[in-house]
C-alpha cells in the first residue's frame, strides 16, 4: 500500500472547514426557515376556497417531489437569469433548499393539521374567530407538535442535501472540502473529515430541535 | 307557532332566535325536515330524541356551524344569510359548549378564556382576564386557572368550557349533549353550574337527556325524532304524559337506562 495517512493537511486547513461548518449551518436553517415558511403558507393555499390556488400547490409538490434536487438547483441557478433574475450561489442555494424542503413540509404538515380533532375548529368558529385566526391561534401549534419528529427528520435531511449545493458553488462544508482537496489530493483525509462533521452538525441540530421542542411545546398532553 | 320574524315586536320582547321553515341536507340526507322553533329571551329549553334525530345538527344551524338549505334562520334580529356580516354577528352573540368540551391544549385556562374576548371583540388583556376570572370564579375553577385542560378533570373541563364561552357575554348558550363524555360522579358539578346560569336568566338551548335538569329548570322540552319536532311541551306534562308514540317509547328507553 503506497498510500500514508497524514492528517495534518486537514488540520492546516481546519479553519476553512470550520468556516464551511458555520456555512453549511447558515444555509440549512436559512434553508429550514423558509422551508417551514413555505409549509405552512403551502397548507393554507392548499385547503383554500380557490381552486386555482390548490392547484398551483398540487403541482409544486408534484413537482418538486419527483425530480432531483439537483436538477432544481441548476434550473434556478443557470433558467432564472435568463429571465433577467440572476442570483449569487448562495442565495440560489437557500431558495432552492427552502422550496425543496418546503414541498415536504407542506405534506408533512398537511398531515398534522388533518390529525388537530374537527371540534377544535369549530370551537374556535363558535367563538368568533374567523377561519385564519383559528389556524394560526388554535391548530398551528398542536399540529406542529403532532409531525415535529417527522419534520425535523425531514430538516436534517435537507441539512445534508445542502451538499448538493456544492454543485453551483454555494458557500458550504462540500465546496469547501472540494476546494482543499483539490489543493492537496487527500480525498480520503478531506472527506473523512467532513464526513465527521456533518454528523456533529446533525447532532447539533437534533440537539437543538429537542431544546425548542421542550421549550415550544411545554403544554401538557393527557 | 310564532313563525314570522316581521311579527317581531319592537319592544325587546321580540324572540331571540327564530328558525322558519329549515330544511337541511347532508348529501342526499335530509336531516332538518321543516324546523319551525323559536326562543324567547330568558327561556331555557331542552331538546332531546334519539341518537341521529337531528340535535345537534338544529343548534349548529343557529350559529352556523351548519348552513341551511331553505329556511329562515334569524337571531337576536340578525337574520343569518351566508355573508361573514351575519355570521360575524351572530357568532360574538352565541355561546357554544360541546359534548368534547373542546378546549384549547396549548393555552392555560385563562388564555383558552381570553382568546376570543381579545382577539373577537378587542378588549385589552387586563379587561379579558378581568371577565375571565370573574366568569371562572362563577364555575367555581377559578384556583385551576393557569393549568393546562390535559390537568383537570373532564368535569373541571367543561366547567372551564362553559366560562370561555360566557366570557364572551352571550345572549344565547347552546349545549350539545355537555354531560355525555362525562364520568358519572362528573355529571353533577356540571349540571349545578348549568342550573346557576338559567337562574341567573341566561337563555339557554340544551340537547341533554338529564331529565332531572330538563325538570329543574326547562319551560320548554322539545323532542325530535328523524329531523323533525314531534312534540313541544312543559316538562312536567312532557315527562308524565308525552303525545306523540315516538316520544312514549323514547322516554321508555331512557328510563329503562337510569
Ligand atoms: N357532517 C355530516 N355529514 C353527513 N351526515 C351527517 C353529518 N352530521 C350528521 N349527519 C347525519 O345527520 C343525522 C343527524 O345527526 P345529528 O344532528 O348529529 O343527530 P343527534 O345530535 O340528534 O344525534 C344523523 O343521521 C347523522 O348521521
Ligand atoms: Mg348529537
Amino acid at each position: 500500500m503506497g498510500y500514508t495517512l497524514d492528517f495534518t493537511v486537514v488540520l492546516d486547513a481546519l479553519p476553512s472547514l470550520l468556516w464551511g461548518c458555520l456555512g453549511t449551518i447558515g444555509l440549512a436553517l436559512s434553508g429550514m426557515t423558509l422551508a417551514l415558511a413555505v409549509g405552512v403558507g403551502g397548507v393554507v393555499a392548499r385547503g383554500s376556497s380557490r381552486r386555482w390556488l390548490r392547484s398551483i400547490v398540487i403541482a409544486f409538490v408534484e413537482l418538486v417531489r419527483n425530480t432531483p434536487f439537483l436538477v432544481q438547483i441548476f434550473f434556478l441557478f443557470f433558467a432564472l437569469p435568463n429571465v433577467g433574475l440572476t442570483l449569487n450561489p448562495t442565495v440560489t442555494a437557500i431558495i432552492a433548499l427552502g422550496l425543496n424542503g418546503g414541498a415536504y413540509a407542506i405534506e408533512i404538515i398537511r398531515g398534522g393539521v388533518q390529525s388537530i380533532d374537527k371540534g377544535q375548529i369549530e370551537a374556535g368558529l363558535a367563538l368568533g374567530l374567523h377561519k385564519g385566526q383559528v389556524f394560526r391561534m388554535i391548530v398551528l401549534k398542536p399540529a406542529l407538535r403532532a409531525i415535529y419528529p417527522s419534520l425535523t427528520g425531514q430538516f436534517i435531511m435537507l441539512t445534508l442535501t445542502s451538499s448538493i449545493c456544492s454543485a453551483i458553488s454555494a458557500y458550504e462544508l462540500t465546496s469547501v472540502a472540494q476546494r482543499i482537496e483539490s489543493e492537496t489530493f487527500r480525498s480520503f483525509e478531506v472527506y473523512f473529515t467532513i464526513t465527521l462533521m456533518y454528523l456533529a452538525i446533525s447532532w447539533l441540530l437534533m440537539t437543538g430541535f429537542s431544546v425548542f421542542s421542550r421549550r415550544y411545546f411545554d403544554y401538557p398532553t393527557r | 307557532m310564532p313563525s314570522t320574524a316581521a311579527a317581531a315586536s319592537p319592544s325587546g320582547d321580540d324572540p331571540l332566535i327564530v328558525m322558519e321553515d329549515v330544511n337541511k341536507w347532508y348529501g342526499a340526507y335530509h336531516a332538518l325536515r321543516d324546523v319551525n322553533l323559536s326562543v324567547r329571551r330568558g327561556e331555557k329549553i331542552v331538546l332531546c330524541g334519539p341518537s341521529g334525530s337531528g340535535k345537534s345538527t338544529l343548534i349548529r344551524c343557529v350559529n352556523h356551524l351548519e348552513t341551511i338549505k331553505t329556511g329562515r334562520i334569524i337571531v337576536d334580529g340578525v337574520r343569518l344569510d351566508d355573508s361573514t356580516r351575519s355570521v360575524d354577528a351572530v357568532r360574538s352573540e352565541v355561546g357554544m359548549v360541546f359534548q368534547n368540551f373542546n378546549l384549547f391544549p396549548h393555552m392555560t385556562v385563562l388564555q383558552n378564556c381570553t382568546l376570543a374576548p381579545m382577539r373577537v371583540r378587542g378588549v385589552t388583556a387586563a379587561a379579558a382576564e378581568a371577565t375571565a376570572k370573574r366568569y371562572l370564579e362563577r364555575v367555581r375553577i377559578a384556583e385551576h386557572a393557569h393549568k393546562y385542560p390535559a390537568q383537570l378533570s373532564g368535569g373541571q373541563q367543561q366547567r372551564v368550557a362553559i366560562a370561555r364561552a360566557l366570557c364572551m357575554e352571550p345572549k344565547v348558550m347552546l349545549f350539545d349533549e355537555p354531560t355525555s363524555a362525562l364520568d358519572p360522579e362528573m355529571v353533577k358539578e356540571v349540571l349545578d353550574t348549568m342550573v346557576g346560569l338559567a337562574r341567573d336568566g341566561m337563555t339557554m338551548v340544551c340537547v341533554t337527556h338529564e331529565m332531572g335538569f330538563a325538570r329543574q329548570v326547562a319551560d320548554r322540552v322539545i323532542f325530535m325524532a328523524e329531523g323533525q319536532i314531534l312534540e313541544e311541551a312543559e316538562p312536567e306534562s312532557f315527562f308524565r304524559a308525552p303525545k306523540h308514540p315516538r316520544a312514549r317509547s323514547f322516554l321508555g328507553e331512557i328510563l329503562a337506562h337510569h
